[in-house]
């Protein structure tokens, strides 16, 4: 099931982030009880009574009780502090590109060879994943393999976007010309809904994506048809699918790649068939597809993608073109 | 020598455009007020409805990034603001027994700049719609964003930022200069004092909102650079700047509420306030943190985790003076004669609801938990429970308890309590929720959601309690105009503690008679109790000077307002006969001599009653 939740964390990160939030929300409560008391006994108890005339005693204050009220508080924060002081610093170490000594370290470590190393570039209004190390560009999906660190470093093309997976780990903003980090690990097989928290423009609200948690041999088997598709995998099987791909090169191909063939100005294709959704947010079907293809402003307005009409592509080109695309996989 | 007759003799309109009187103005901040408030409020209610259920098509995306700018960009500058510096001008001189402010013709200039300001901002959505970047316009997509919507939202801040900044400076000579014999700075009201706190934190925070909006229009209509990261800008910087005005600035929204409270608590639990120093002390290091943690707006901005750590802990420390004043509140109540009026009701409402807001704020101020609060839900609500169940609580109180001071009347208690309720209710509905939608996935700021990831039910109570809220302020106005009757018992019907109480209702002209002399703090009180309940003179009935009205706060705002529209449409032309008409009304503002009038002793006898 699709996991959506800071509240029910999938992964070390978020684990402790969560333990901290219940931390807080502890000392909190019990600041709000000791509160709403005290609240609740003064307005019963000091209300004033029908026929009563007589006049308080004018209180300066009470240096013992100022006293009290301003150092339990600050034995609180303590509480709260420390720990989020520590797991700052944890969750700092992430051997991001932003942090050169740890840089070094990850280089020359043995370890280094486990870190999986994702560039996640934002865009108006969709996700690009690099893995520099890999040689894959991907689309939209990030696929990850279980029980791995994987260290994701943060950049956008355009304006600031904000990369969020709120059961594996914490946001962390997508800033032009500066490169973030942060890490994040997935103990267990799953798909983690992504969304982008920094306004970004009209269709910032569907700028999501989704992180795919899987076994490392299938993450293998995946990266390797990724950097390099098989000809068994990118060559259509059938007619129609053929006839696809020909449209497909004379209309796509300038920006959505197909291994390493295509341009990078919107996400790659090469393992699209894969998807569970469209443009991020519709249904994988072939209506929807058809629609994106044929409109896709009116669906997420001010995104990059032209509108392809009936005389760009015929109806039955579209039918090709919709059988390509669903066969573009790479983990069969 | 001219007469208080001289202003009658022109017609009434001409009198409200050209008042300097500080009474005057500080109604006029209040119905200005009043008015965008509404309107943010009717932009809220949009949201709300376009909110109301999954992928809902009610407004456009475009239109919804819009009514977001716009909601927070005129709640924050120009509702709550102007609220506040409502009362300040009302309020202040009375209290602290003094005849007007120290710069009568500036506070004039000040009100009239906010107003010109609020207008072009909304005139944007007649010209192709208001500013889509958020009421923090962070860059660059307020650089790049189209059409000319960020124009307005910069220029409209900048002219209604001056006003702002002029109104703070007023505020500190005033009470520095002007306070009643006896008067010392430790026997000032407590909102008085937030006052001056207030207008401190404005002097030092608006300067760098006016260098980050200026930096913005460079960049947007004389092609800067300095957030173009190809050509070497940096994005972040504007954050900074922003930040190190925007994080004060929630402050200049929350202490004159507290001092709001600490006039009405006290009051209605006839107790003086407890703690007096404590309070005091506690507010000027509330001002004093509030320009330290900034950069918590921006702890998943990438500062690294020493920033991020120093930042964090010198935020929680603001938790420490804040908690001291809530003890002190429920300490003031403690052992005293609670009489729950509307003024109260609001005043005391506050308490829990302020603690709701202020423990989450501690909880946002953990910086590694911050990665999981930071834009989402959990931050809009954090945010409203402080500014709602804050500063407007503190609105309203203030509303019902200096109304019968300001406007002669009572407001209907009855209608007043209704109002109240429905009113916190519609508040807690709608804001509580959110704090669990945020944790549940949902960011801040998007135009809708997708069914099916348990967003829905929330979303629809949230709604409903935006439209109970709504529903209430309607009461509020129909208040307004049903009690206008309620005429008696006016001039002291709270059994006040401080000056403005020592005075008639409405107030005349010259506030006091005489300058009253000061012998404790709750001057009047100390008087009611101590002596015969009538304030001592500290001088002699003589003739009062008092100063004329003017027509040019009116003509300089044009100016600027005109310069503004050239800057927005890139017309130099416009910019030139703007700017000439601009300092050519300073330019006679400056050589024209005005002495002012005198009030006769005997027209001040008449007015008392005993001539």
């Amino acid at each position: 099931m699709e996991n959506l939740s800071a509240l029910d964390p999938r992964g070390p990160v978020a684990e402790m982030q969560l333990d901290l939030i219940m931390l807080s929300l502890y000392v909190m409560i019990f600041v709000i009880i000791v509160v709403f008391a005290i609240f609740t006994y003064v307005l019963v108890k000091f209300r004033e009574k029908p026929g009563d005339t007589h006049i308080p005693k004018q209180v300066h204050g009470n240096r013992a009780l100022e006293f009290i009220w301003t150092v339990i508080p600050i034995i609180l924060l303590l509480i709260l502090a420390v720990p989020n002081v520590m797991t700052q610093f944890t969750l700092a170490d992430s051997g991001g590109a932003d942090d050169d000594v740890d840089q070094e370290l990850i280089d020359e470590d043995e370890e280094a060879e486990d870190v999986v190393r994702i560039e996640a570039h934002g865009h108006q209004f969709w996700w690009e994943f690099i893995y520099p190390d890999l040689d894959i560009n991907a689309g939209q999906d990030m696929y990850i393999p279980t029980d791995t660190r994987v260290v994701v470093e943060l950049e956008a093309s355009d304006v600031i976007h904000s990369f969020w997976v709120p059961a594996l780990a914490g946001k962390t903003d997508n800033v032009p010309g500066i490169t973030n980090s942060l890490w994040l690990e997935a103990p267990e097989e799953g798909v983690y809904y992504g969304k982008c928290t920094e306004l970004c423009g009209a269709s910032h609200w569907l700028m999501d994506f989704k992180v795919l948690a899987v076994d490392p041999d299938t993450f293998d088997t995946w990266a390797e048809n990724m950097a390099e598709p098989d000809e068994e995998l990118t060559e259509p099987e059938g007619e129609v699918a053929v006839e696809g791909r020909e449209v497909f090169e004379n209309n796509c191909i300038q920006c959505h790649a197909v291994g390493d063939e295509g341009g990078p100005v919107g996400p790659n294709f090469t393992n699209f068939g894969e998807r569970t959704v469209i443009a991020g947010f519709l249904d994988y079907n072939e209506e929807n597809l058809v629609d994106w293809i044929r409109d896709p402003d009116s669906l997420k307005p001010d995104n990059e993608m032209p509108a392809f009409d009936e005389n760009t592509i015929s109806d039955d080109e579209m039918d090709a073109l919709v059988e390509y695309v669903n066969e573009l996989k790479v983990l069969e | 020598m001219s007469n208080s007759t001289a202003a009658s003799k022109k017609s009434v309109l001409y009198d409200w455009l050209t008042t300097v009187d500080h009474k005057k103005i500080g109604i006029m901040y209040f119905f200005g007020g009043l008015f965008f408030f509404t309107i943010a409020g009717i932009e809220a209610m949009l949201m709300r409805i376009q909110l109301m259920f999954p992928e809902m098509g009610f407004v456009g995306e475009q239109t919804f990034n819009e009514l977001l700018t716009m909601h927070g960009t005129t709640m924050l500058f120009l509702a709550a603001m102007p609220l506040f510096f409502a009362f300040m001008n009302f309020v202040v001189p009375l209290q602290i027994g003094a005849r007007d402010v120290a710069f009568p013709f500036i506070n004039s200039l000040g009100l009239w700049l906010f107003i010109f300001g609020g207008i072009i901002l909304n005139i944007s959505w007649m010209t192709g719609g208001g500013p889509d970047a958020g009421w923090t316009a962070y860059t660059p997509l307020s650089t790049t964003s189209g059409g000319h919507g960020v124009d307005y939202y910069v220029m409209g801040l900048q002219v209604a930022g001056a006003g702002t900044l002029m109104s703070a400076i007023n505020f500190l000579v005033t009470i520095v200069n002007m306070r009643a014999p006896g008067m010392s700075m430790m026997r000032m009201p407590l909102f008085t004092w937030t006052t001056f706190v207030t207008s401190m934190l404005i002097l030092f925070a608006f300067p760098a909102l006016t260098i980050g909006l200026l930096l913005i229009m460079l960049d947007r209509i004389f092609g800067g650079a300095f957030f173009d990261v190809a050509l070497g800008g940096n994005v972040v910087i504007y954050q900074h700047l922003f930040w190190i005005f925007g994080h004060p600035e929630v402050y200049i929204l929350i202490l004159p509420a507290f001092g709001i409270f600490s006039e009405v608590i006290p009051t209605f639990a006839k107790k003086r306030l407890f703690g007096y120093t404590a309070m005091v002390f506690a507010t000027m290091i509330i001002g004093f943190l509030g320009f330290m943690v900034w950069a918590h707006h921006m702890f998943t901005v990438g500062m690294g985790p020493v920033a991020n750590a120093i930042f964090a802990v010198a935020t929680m420390a603001i938790a420490v003076p804040t908690g001291i004043k809530i003890f002190n509140w429920l300490l003031t109540l403690w052992g005293g004669r609670i009489k729950f009026t509307t003024a109260n009701l609001f005043a005391l409402a506050f308490i829990p609801s302020f603690v709701l807001g202020g423990v989450t704020g501690v909880q946002l101020a953990m910086s590694a938990a911050d990665y999981q609060f930071h834009d989402t839900y959990f931050v809009v609500a954090h945010f409203h429970y402080v500014i709602i169940g804050g500063s407007v609580l503190g609105i309203f109180s203030a509303t019902f308890y200096w109304w019968p001071k300001m406007f002669g009347y009572r407001l209907s208690e009855t209608l007043g309590k209704w109002f109240f309720w429905l009113f916190l209710i519609g508040f807690h509905l709608t804001f509580f929720v959110q704090h669990f939608l945020g944790l549940m996935g949902m960011p801040r700021r998007v135009g809708s959601y997708l069914d099916g990831q348990g967003l829905n039910e929330m979303n629809f109570i949230s709604s409903m309690g935006a439209f109970l809220m709504g529903f209430a302020f309607i009461l509020l106005v129909i208040n307004v105009l049903v009690s206008r009757k309620n005429t008696d018992n006016v001039q002291d019907p709270w059994d006040g503690r401080t000056l403005e109480w020592a005075t008639t209702s409405p107030v005349q002209e010259y506030n006091f008679a005489q300058t009253p002399l000061v012998r404790d703090l709750d001057a009047f009180w100390y008087e009611k109790m101590e002596g015969d309940g009538r304030m001592k003179a500290a001088e002699p009935l003589d003739d009062i000077h008092m100063p004329n009205g003017s027509i040019l706060p009116i003509f300089i705002s044009l100016g600027f307002s005109i310069l503004a529209f050239g800057v927005i449409y890139s017309q130099w032309w416009l910019m030139i006969v703007g700017g000439v008409f601009m300092f050519s009304m300073m330019f006679i503002r400056s050589i024209k001599e005005d002495h002012g009038y005198h009030i006769p002793v005997s027209e001040i006898k008449k007015e008392k009653g005993e001539g």
